[in-house]
């Protein structure tokens, strides 16, 4: 692998519309490899949409996204990825460590039945999240923190490069949080690259090395110290593009489809 | 208004049963368990493959929430049926299969068009979709009736359901479609289980999510018109829910649910297809949905874990044992008001304790006595009551009890208030509750916290592991 030149993402003018309201507007973005990046940016900004996009699960209206060099369909195999937690049935009938397995699937392949050594990885990864203990109870009975370090095992069994997680640290206590936290850079210092959407600002610059501030278009990205700014975040955050989303949805024809855009 | 629909048909029962009334129940019963005629054969390998494919294909409908899925699909087939039919000239089952998959898809299709497009929500698509492609199926199929070939056809067995008319044809595309489902719940069960628990996640490993889904339709849609003509439209849905429903009561992993599932529907409907040969003028479908009722109210009431009657019997058992316990702790409080000078207390003194009349403390005590926590005898002293009273007195066993109950109680009071921070007059009615499940281990981690307290926050002494072994408090 050489990383000068395929870096583990790029993203080229990539706009995303839900039921033709625009919710990313050329998107162009470049994440550099081993690097723990934030997206933050106000509800309704496009962050999940922007991960789910990448991920191929929401169709684009124009743009490219390259991941490792690649088209992104082919690179899938590299990519880990941590939904929210309420995109999920809890009360399925799956235990701990199924889920977990689950994050070997994709090297298990169609057809054949997950093996020893994953389940020695499953265990491996359950341990670093210190949810071991829990292997056998049915993922529905654990606290929201705990299941967030379930999806975060599974993402870990993985063993992919590039990790795209969506809000995981929603829902957690500040000692399981710091513990995610602990887990995230010690995945970076591995060379891995992690893109992480976070909701809060005021932990933002402690937690990231670099930060991408978004609010249906980009408005920075970059290392921390350059891009957690009074006036950047006020442009992300306050009011002056209020306009811009005024008539971006005019434009659409389409009054109230905020439920659609930012729940789904 | 049903009937007005039945009238419609010229059969003589809906639901004929399969044998001949003529035998004894006797004969009936060793003509069925011995399978030496061809119609049971056929009709209890029909019933069996029915109630293993739905079985199995309603275990991976309920655990996804569809569950609705299949009764909409049941009634969705209908005018497929009726289309094979009319293009076939004949009852031929696989015409039969593919219009009705047809009639299947395109209502699924027509559901998730409705969700999209619209601001329906899915129970009302469902609904939609149900009733008016079952009012189109009805008009289709009161038609052939009226037509010439359509006669005697038995068209109208595929809604009320009819055990008898099973061909050799009928079985094959029912072990078709039995082996395609048994063949995606063993060779697909790992892509099922990630996109039925998490369709995202299993988007982006790659794994072709919608083409799962169109898959689990198909095969639920094989099952569903297979079952068609054995139970009709109404009940296939109830082949699907209750064995499912009733695996889950059971067990909640992936793998176990699929297998009770199917062997419970197997279950059912070979019971309900003996039940039906035994008795006469029983029709089979409406009979093996009531044996699948029945297992189902069976799990629900006497599963040994999971049961009603279980759970209501351990709850009983711990009311009883707190109540038991509240008592050995009032004889307690009772002798330590008197410093334990003596080493009995009377019933009344104990009523009073416990605020109960007369007649309710005898009932406890009886009950300590039953359980040997305590013995009765009268009172020897010199008292000037008549008639003495009866005095209380604690064996070893119930001493170590009322002890271990009260310094549970004062020890946590002395945890709320000097690790958790409560005040002092806060802690009593936690503490009740408390004491009676602190386990020792548990126990023994708060004295370790607290450094062996001797005194709780009201100046009481907890009772120590000492003062248990010795019998007496000093």
């Amino acid at each position: 692998m050489n990383p000068s030149d395929s870096k583990p993402l790029e993203i080229h003018d990539l706009t995303v519309a839900y039921q033709r309201k625009p919710v990313l507007y050329g998107v162009d973005l470049e994440v550099s490899e081993g690097t723990l990046t934030g997206i933050i940016g106000p509800n309704g900004a496009g962050k999940s949409t922007l991960i789910k996009t990448i991920m191929g699960m929401v169709p684009s209206n124009g743009g490219w996204v390259k991941i490792f060099g690649k088209s992104a369909k082919k690179s899938y195999a590299r990519v880990g990825y941590v939904p929210q937690r309420e995109s999920v049935d809890w009360d399925f009938p799956v235990s701990v460590l199924d889920v977990v397995l689950m994050g070997r699937y994709g090297h298990v392949g169609w057809l054949k039945r997950v093996g020893k050594k994953d389940r020695i990885i499953a265990g491996e990864c359950l341990e670093k999240v210190n949810m071991l203990p829990f292997a056998d109870r049915q993922i529905g009975k654990l606290s929201g923190g705990q299941q967030q370090r379930v999806f975060l095992a599974r993402a870990l069994a993985q063993e992919s490069d590039l990790y795209l997680m969506d809000e995981p640290l929603v829902g957690v206590d500040a000692v399981t949080e710091k513990a995610i936290i602990e887990l995230l850079r010690e995945l970076k210092n591995q060379g891995k690259t992690l893109l992480v959407v976070h909701h809060d600002l005021s932990t933002a610059k402690a937690y990231f090395d670099q930060l991408i501030l978004l609010n249906m278009r980009l408005i920075a990205s970059g290392e921390v110290e350059k891009t957690f700014t009074r006036d950047l975040l006020q442009k992300t955050y306050g009011g002056r593009l209020t306009i811009f989303t005024e008539v971006a949805d005019q434009s659409a024809g389409v009054r109230e489809y905020e439920k659609e855009t930012e729940s789904s | 208004m049903a009937w007005a629909i039945l009238s419609l048909f010229t059969f003589p029962l809906h639901g004929e049963q399969i044998s001949a009334p003529s035998d004894s129940l006797l004969e009936r019963g060793y003509r069925f368990l011995t399978l030496s005629d061809e119609s049971v054969r056929m009709v209890l390998l029909g019933t069996v493959l029915m109630g293993l494919s739905c079985g199995i294909m309603g275990s991976l409908i309920v655990t996804r929430r569809l569950s609705l899925f299949g009764d909409t699909l049941s009634h969705a087939v209908l005018p497929g049926v009726a289309v094979g039919f009319l293009w076939s000239h004949s009852k031929d089952s696989w015409a039969i299969l593919a219009g009705a998959t047809l009639a299947g898809f395109l209502g699924v299709a027509l559901i998730s068009l409705l969700k999209k497009t619209s601001r329906i929500r899915q129970d009302s698509a469902l609904g939609l979709v149900l009733s008016g492609f079952y009012a189109l199926g009805i008009c289709m199929l009161t038609r052939i009736q009226k037509m010439e070939f359509g006669n005697q056809s038995g068209i109208d067995k595929y809604l009320f359901g009819q055990v008898v008319g099973l061909s050799s044809t009928d079985l094959w595309t029912m072990a078709f479609s039995f082996l395609l489902i048994l063949a995606l719940s063993i060779f697909l069960y790992k892509e099922m289980l990630v996109a039925g628990f998490d369709s995202e996640y299993a988007r982006s490993i790659g794994l072709p999510v919608d083409f799962l889904q169109y898959l689990l339709w198909l095969l639920l849609a094989f099952a569903v018109i297979t079952s068609l003509q054995i139970v009709g439209v109404v009940l296939v849905s109830a082949l699907l829910v209750i064995p499912a429903a009733t695996a889950t009561l059971i067990t909640d992993r992936m793998r176990p649910i699929l297998i009770w599932s199917g062997l419970l529907g197997c279950m059912a409907a070979a019971t309900g297809a003996f039940v039906s040969f035994l008795g006469s003028q029983l029709p089979t479908g409406p009979i093996i949905v009531l044996v699948s009722a029945s297992f189902f109210l069976s799990v629900l009431f006497f599963h040994h874990r999971n049961g009603l009657l279980f759970k209501w019997f351990s709850s009983r058992n711990r009311n009883h044992r707190i109540a038991l316990e509240n008592t050995l702790k009032a004889v307690y409080q009772e002798l330590e008001s008197i410093d334990f000078q003596k080493e009995s207390v009377s019933v009344g003194q104990l009523a009073k304790r416990r605020r109960a009349s007369m007649p309710q403390a005898h009932r406890e005590v009886s009950a300590l006595v039953e359980k040997q926590y305590a013995t009765l005898h009268a009172d020897q002293s010199d008292s000037p009551a008549s008639p003495k009273p009866v005095l209380i007195s604690l064996t070893p066993k119930g001493w170590g009890t009322a002890c271990r109950i009260v310094r549970n109680h004062r020890l946590w009071e002395l945890y709320l208030t000097n690790e958790a921070r409560y005040a002092a007059d806060h802690v009593h009615d936690d503490a009740e509750k408390i004491e009676h499940v602190l386990g020792e281990e548990t126990v023994r981690r708060i004295e370790r916290i607290l450094s062996n307290p001797r005194k709780d926050p009201h100046g009481k002494l907890i009772p120590s592991q000492r003062d248990i072994d010795r019998g007496f408090i000093s």
